[in-house]
């Protein structure tokens, strides 16, 4: 009894700290977890099944590098109150503007594409043909995003950001060896040597954790949501949770595909679905779920960038704190942009295949351009002021950037010719 | 055609706004944005050479 009643004090403070971060917790777990989108649930189901356990630990590398870049974006938006495409253009003119603004829309709107391709893909497992899936999942989002209230949306967001843990319980029902997963996964190794393949899958799964749109996104919410300097060391934390939320998600995906379908070649996460569902329906079906919420998420935030960036520029209302007759204009992109992608995918046989490498393409374009502009403008001190960049911060900052510039580079050269490293 | 008149009134408006950039420009920052553009154009170019390879090769 006694020893109970000193548990209750313990637990109840634990728990009432849990409830206070879920009121405040924001665009950074949001934005990470739908990091995780249909694209990433590929190339993780890909990488598992190809390397098993082997690239865990590369994959746990990937939580300070998404860190440290998002993390910028919540100082540099608490600070100047600026999306990053204003930021861009009032930092380096136009032309640098128009550029970012333009790869941006056409990155996002091409991304969007992919993310109801996914969707689609998903729900066609169940039976779900997929002009049911389109008009569901836009009636979905309109319904999210009309409320005008910014709360309600990141709320809504986080509710689907707790469906990707899915996979979490997915991987226990495989049986995976834990000391297989110890041992192979979390010492540093390169299975079958470090070959052109091998190092096609480090530069895919950096790929699909630091995208373009994740830091305007970002900036863009912690501006939307009024986060001031004094809310930055909770934004860290926000960001650096999910960061932490989106790799452990990811080494599970690899742990389900790289128990069950080993050696497989995987070309997409719906493919990997109906191996699964071969093995064991409830994983299968947990992949599948897990897929539909992964597009939803990304293709909840992806159109939101856009929009925001587009508002930002144009300077109409641009926030989810506004009803439509308030800003006509914002949610008209948001809804085009949500439209128009989805009816590509109901074209009858639209280049589906072609339009998913031309994203990493042209999202290779986008990416070193934004993290450069990122990294100069939180070194501009006359704005930053005392949340400048620090020199430690710099270094660790542009060795990341480097290194994301010169793999993800590297990446799509492969992806426009696909025998360079073969 | 008012509608196109308003649009590129609103383009113009942007360009005017965004005409200097407002962050002083240091060799570090002069040199950067040097080499992204560098690194844009050959870019752009390699693709480029990726669109006639796929049109001449079928």
């Amino acid at each position: 009894m006694n020893f109970f009643a000193r548990l209750y004090y313990p637990l109840r403070k634990a728990w009432k700290a849990v409830g206070l971060y879920l009121v405040i917790a924001g665009p950074g777990i949001v934005v990470m977890v739908a990091d995780n989108d249909a694209g990433g649930i590929t190339t993780y189901a890909a990488t598992g099944a190809k390397y098993g356990y082997h690239l865990i630990w590369f994959l746990l590398i990937l939580i300070p590098v998404a860190y440290y870049v998002q993390e910028m974006t919540v100082r540099l938006g608490a600070v100047t109150k600026r999306g990053h495409a204003e930021a861009i253009f009032d930092g380096f003119g136009a032309f640098w503007g128009w550029f970012s603004l333009l790869d941006l829309m056409i990155v996002d709107w091409l991304t969007l594409v992919t993310e109801f391709v996914g969707m689609t893909a998903a729900l066609a497992i169940f039976g779900v043909p997929p002009w049911i899936t389109v008009v569901m999942v836009i009636l979905l989002m309109a319904i999210i995003v009309l409320n005008g209230r910014y709360w309600t949306f990141e709320k809504l967001a986080l509710l689907f950001c707790a469906l990707n843990l899915v996979y979490i319980p997915g991987a226990f029902l495989v049986h995976p060896s834990v000391r297989d997963v110890l041992h192979q996964g979390l010492i540093p190794n390169f299975a079958g040597g470090f070959n052109g393949q091998l190092f096609f899958f480090l530069m895919a799964n950096i790929g699909t954790t630091i995208a373009p749109w994740m830091l305007f996104f970002q900036q863009s919410a912690v501006v939307d949501k009024g986060m001031l300097e004094k809310d930055i060391p909770w934004g860290r934390f926000d960001t650096l949770l999910g960061s932490i939320v989106t790799v452990v998600v990811a080494v599970f995906i690899v742990i389900v595909t790289g128990t069950v379908l080993p050696g497989i070649d995987i070309d997409s996460a719906a493919q990997a679905a109906s191996e699964l569902m071969k093995t064991d329906r409830y994983v299968g079906t947990f992949l599948a779920i897990g897929l539909f919420d992964a597009g939803l998420l990304g293709a909840i935030c992806i159109s939101l960038a856009s929009s925001w960036a587009f508002g930002e520029i144009f300077g109409w209302a641009h926030s989810l704190n506004t009803k439509i007759r308030q800003a006509p204009w914002f949610y008209a992109t948001y809804f085009l942009m949500l439209v128009t992608s989805g009816l590509v995918v109901l074209i009858p046989q639209a280049p589906l295949v072609l339009i998913t490498l031309f994203v990493q393409v042209i999202a290779v374009t986008l990416l070193p351009a934004a993290l450069v502009f990122l990294i100069l403008l939180l070194n501009d001190r006359a704005t930053m002021g005392a949340r400048c960049n620090t020199p430690s911060q710099n270094l660790i900052g542009g060795v990341i950037v480097l290194s994301i510039i010169i793999l993800s580079t590297l990446y799509g050269f492969s992806v426009l010719f696909p025998n360079l490293f073969k | 055609m008012n509608g196109f008149r308003n649009l590129f009134s609103k383009f113009s408006a942007i360009n005017s706004r965004y005409r200097e950039p407002r962050i002083a420009m240091s060799g570090a920052v002069r040199l950067s944005l040097l080499v992204l553009r560098v690194y844009l154009l050959a870019l752009v170019g390699l693709m480029i050479y990726k669109f006639v390879l796929i049109v001449t090769q079928g």
